[in-house]
Formats: structure tokens, sequence, C-alpha cells
């Protein structure tokens, strides 16, 4: 019998990934005047991840976008993209990645066939491959049936389609994507992220920007989280949450005398009058509630309900990035929200 | 590397491509570039050609075959606006920076604006020098000086079009992209291409002998009409050499720089 050896989880719950990253980058700074617009980004991205970079308006992602692609120079620091120095060797690094940025980048007067042609010259297919990888991309992103009409003539969700279609003509190894979603609709939405799920799963890395908590939440590996220029945070979405020690348990009562004693049990709870409900902090998991129902049950104490709230996206969010000043990630007050669920 | 070249031609030809399937589907564009100097040759024959044939001692057929070549230099001027459009509606509209994120021939971008207008401009060309012969323009041109004609017409519509791709660069609108090249426009009639410079106050007359555009109108009158061109010639294919360079390098610098979103 030949041994088994387990494979090593390629999602890193903190390891480091063995294979060379397709991104790494160490203290990108840039600044315009006096503004300094990042400040110091150290970014690790294994190959065939996605990697979403969170952050508000003007925290710096298009920015970070625009070095790692080649459309600006960073002021200090050094990347490495699909194994090339940006700064050395842009040509290789335009040779291996794809960019759709913010605002659909395509020619209005052409059609959208025209468009992807277009790209499949600039890439020296040759004419028969060309052909062919449009007819393919139209298809695949559901506007073959539009392929002769002016892209002028689309629609929002349809320009960012053709948009990406373009980026993909190459078949690119990293696909950068700035706000992929901004102003599109949900279902346009969703299609968009079963197209990146494809494209990770045919061993592509996707580097995303996004305001978008959920969308870093559904389609990425990891999440790093910047702010003000720099990275405030660094994990899978399940670790930045854990950081928010934010976790509770909310009981609830409609008798008041029966809340009164349960605030007598559980002295350290924080106490909402008005709903008659308790907030135990503990970090939801099972033998946590089980003793909590425990002493519930021993000091014959009937509640009228609970629910667990474990600290989602935003919350984690709020808290790194404070409330829009910017002060330092670790001085800023705890946020958790409540969520109904 | 010996492929760089090969590149280089490839990727100004696909470029070159996408701005005649332009230039094709709204013909309007370029088309309104022939229509200025058609109208300014009307208006300068009819409406001025006695009075100004007159004051240079002849009368309106003389003045045509004096105007004619002016507005031929005018034409490629004129022309140089629909470049400055193109380059900063395609710099404003993003797909600039997918071009720029390409492992693509940098000059390839400009290169294939440039052929593509210089193309335009020489079919406008064509159309204007045809109206001006429907007018009943004579030249005393052989076939040789014809082509010299041509072969000048070209080098200066090169020249032209080479600065305009960096004005429309540096221009934030479509709008205001539209109107720097009015200047290149506006020269040729402060020099020879209307009435001889050395008829215009002093001041102006010094600046019209010394401007770029009066040696290539003498050096054309003198191929299409027969008159003396002496150094004018060499003067105004150093004026179109550096004029080219400069456009070049400052669209190349600008390329590399600028970005808009």
């Amino acid at each position: 019998m030949p041994s088994f050896v387990m494979p090593t989880s390629r999602k890193g719950d903190g390891d480091p990934a063995p294979a060379a990253p397709a991104i790494a980058a160490t203290g990108l700074h840039k600044a315009y005047g006096e503004k300094t617009v990042l400040d110091g980004i150290d970014l690790r991205i294994p190959a065939g991840s996605v990697f979403a970079l969170l952050g508000p308006n003007g925290a710096g992602k298009t920015t970070t976008v625009q070095i790692l692609s080649t459309l600006i120079a960073a002021d200090g620091g050094r990347a490495e993209v699909a194994g090339h120095d940006i700064d050395s060797a842009p040509d290789a690094v335009r040779a291996a990645i794809g960019v759709t940025g913010q605002f659909a980048a395509l020619d209005d007067l052409l059609t959208a066939e025209e468009n992807l042609l277009l790209m499949a010259d600039l890439l020296r297919l040759g004419k028969r491959e060309g052909r062919a990888r449009a007819r393919e991309l139209l298809t695949r992103f559901g506007i073959a049936d539009v392929a002769r009409k002016r892209a002028a003539t689309f629609s929002g969700g349809m320009r960012r389609r053709l948009d990406l279609a373009m980026t993909l003509v190459g078949d690119p190894r990293v696909i950068f994507l700035d706000e992929p979603t901004t102003g599109l609709d949900p279902r346009s939405r969703r299609t968009m992220w079963e197209t990146v799920r494809e494209l990770v799963a045919g061993g592509t890395t996707v580097f995303l920007t996004t305001q978008y908590l959920e969308e870093a939440d559904q389609l990425a590996d990891r999440i790093a989280v910047l702010d003000g220029g720099r990275i405030v945070a660094e994990g899978t979405a399940d670790e930045l949450k854990a950081r928010i020690p934010g976790s509770h348990v909310r009981l609830r009562f409609t008798d008041p005398e029966e809340y009164e004693r349960a605030a007598g049990v559980f002295s350290g709870a924080a106490r909402d009058e008005e709903n008659l409900a308790l907030r135990v902090a503990g970090d939801g998991g099972l033998d946590a509630l089980r003793a909590l129902l425990d002493r519930l049950d021993a000091s014959g104490i009937r509640a009228d309900g609970f629910s667990v709230h474990t600290p989602d996206l935003d919350d984690v969010f709020l808290t790194l990035t404070g409330h829009g000043t910017a002060g330092t990630a670790a001085d800023t007050p705890l946020h958790v929200k409540e969520t109904l669920r | 590397m010996s492929s760089t070249l090969g590149y280089a031609v490839q990727d100004s030809m696909t470029m070159l491509r996408r701005n005649l399937k332009h230039a094709i589907r709204y013909p309007a564009v370029g088309l309104g570039s022939a229509l200025t100097p058609i109208l300014m040759l009307l208006l300068f024959v009819y409406a001025f050609g006695d009075s100004i044939g007159a004051g240079m001692g002849g009368d309106r057929d003389a003045y045509l075959e004096y105007l004619t070549p002016g507005i031929l230099i005018m034409g490629v001027a004129s022309g140089s606006m629909s470049t400055s459009v193109a380059v900063c509606s395609d710099m404003t509209e993003g797909i600039i920076n997918r071009f720029r994120t390409m492992n693509i021939t940098r000059s390839s971008f400009m290169t294939g604006h440039v052929l593509g207008s210089v193309l335009g401009t020489m079919v406008c060309l064509v159309l204007v020098v045809g109206f001006a012969l429907a007018l009943g323009f004579r030249s005393s041109a052989s076939p040789l000086q014809w082509l010299a004609a041509a072969g000048l017409l070209t080098a200066i519509a090169f020249a032209v079009t080479w600065l305009s791709v960096p004005l429309g660069m540096i221009s934030q609108t479509v709008e205001s992209a539209s109107n720097k090249p009015l200047l290149v426009q506006f020269l040729p009639f402060l020099g020879s291409a209307f009435v001889p410079a050395g008829s215009m106050s002093p001041g102006l007359s010094w600046f019209a002998e010394n401007q770029p555009f009066t040696p290539m109108t003498e050096t054309l009158r003198g191929l299409l009409t027969g008159s003396e061109i002496g150094a004018d010639g060499w003067i105004s294919l150093a004026w179109c050499a550096g004029i080219t360079l400069i456009g070049y390098l400052w669209s190349r610098s600008l390329f590399r720089t600028t970005t808009k979103r």
C-alpha cells in the first residue's frame, strides 16, 4: 500500500503558501504632492486565489491597482506581479495581467465583436484564433446576440461584461478587478461573482477591490482592509470576524421580574431595559451556550427567547477603519452592530 | 531584438485599422475637415477675390491661382483638429488605460492615430484640389512637381498631426481638445496663405515671414504655380522635421505618465 500524503490546504489558515506568490509587494508608497495616498503597503497573494482589497472611497484601492498594473509608478517600495518586477520588467508584467478598471475601457464606436477582435489583434493572436476566442467570449458572457451592435448602445451591466471579456481575450494569469460591481444591479452582480469563481477555478489569480463587504466575504480567500493608505487588517473573512470580540447572546424576557432576576445572575451583562433584554458576552460557541443555558436552568429563570450574535464584516470594517476620522485603528472604540437575523 | 520593429509595425497597423474603422463609420468628422478649406476657398475667391486680386495687381483668376496653395496648407492645419479630439476622447474614455496595461508597442497608439489622420487629411486635400480645379485653378506643375507637392503636403500633415496628439492628450475634455488646434489652424492667416506677407504691417510682417507656414506655403506655391522657391523648400522640410520630433517626443512622454479617469 502506498502511503497517503495529506494534501496541504491551499486556502491558507495563516500558513505561508510554499509556491511563488502571484503578487508580492513590500512597502508600496505613493503621494500626490502633500497628500499621501499609500503609506507602506505589503501584500503576498498566492497564485490561484482571490484577494480582496476592501476599503472606503479614497482609501487608496485604485491607486494600488494602478501601481500593480504598471499604470503609475510608486514613489517607494517594490512589487512583483506574476514573478516580474513592476519597475524593471513592466512589459513582462503587462503580458501576464488583465485589468478591468472602475470605468469600462472599451471602444464605444466599435461593435462588441470588433472590440474583442481589437484585443486579439493587439495580443497578436492571429486571425483564426482571434475570431474563435471572440466568439467563445461573446457566448460565455451572454452578449453573442448583440455582437454586432455598437458598445455605446449597451447597458451598464453589458458594458461591464464586454469589458471583462476584453480583459480575458489574452487568458491572463493575474486579473485586477477594480470595483467590478459598483453600480451594477443585483443580478449583474451575481453574474460577475459567478464569473470570478469560474476564473479562479481555472487557476487564475484575482485581485479585486471593493467597498462591499458582502462581495469580499463571498469571493475572497483573503481580505485586506485598506484605510487611509494603510492595511489595517488582513486575513480570511473568518479570521477578520474573529478579531472582533463582539459575539454575544441576547436573552429576551416578557416578565420584568424574571428579567431582574436574570440580571442578578448575569451581573456582567449589558441591560436593555426598554426591550427587557440582556446582552451576555460570549463567543457563541456550543459549549458557551450550554453553560449559559445551564446557569439559567439552575437559577430557575425562564427566558422568553434568545439569539446569538456574531459580528459580520460590517462590524469588522467599522471597527478597523473607525468612523471616518483618521485615528489609529487600535484606538478606535469597539463597535458592534445589533443585527437581527 | 529584431522582432521589436515587427511588433511596432503590427501594433501600429492594428491601431490604424481601428481609427480607419472610426473614420469610415463616422465620415462626418473627417469630411468636416475638408469643408472648412472649401468654404474659405469660395469665400475668398467670390467675395474678396476681385478686390484682393486687384490689390495684388491681377484679377479674380490670378488670385485663385495665388490662393489655392494657401488653402491647401490651411486644409492640412484644419485636419489636425480631428486628431486632437480623437486622441482626447480615447484618453478620457478609459480605453487608453487598457492599452497602457497591455504588452503592446507603446508608440503604436499614437502612430495609429497619426497615420489615420494623415490619410484622412490627404483624402480631404484631394477633394479641395478637385474643387479648386472646378473653380478654374490651373497649375503649371509637371507630374514630378505634383508628386513633390503631394510629398510636401504629407510631410506637413505628419508634422501638424504629431503636434495635435499631445495637444489632445493634455486636454481634459473633448471640447477643449477641439479648441487647442485652433491656434494652429489660424496660423496660415498670419502668413502668406491669403495675401503676401510683405503687405502686412511691419511687426506682423516680420512674424509672417518667419513663421513655419509661410515657407511651406511659398514652396507649395512654387511647385504648383511656378513662383520662386529659393531656400523655402529646405526651410519647410526643416520645420516639418522639427515639429514632428517635438510632437513625437512630447506625446511619448505624456503617454507614459498621464492617467485620467
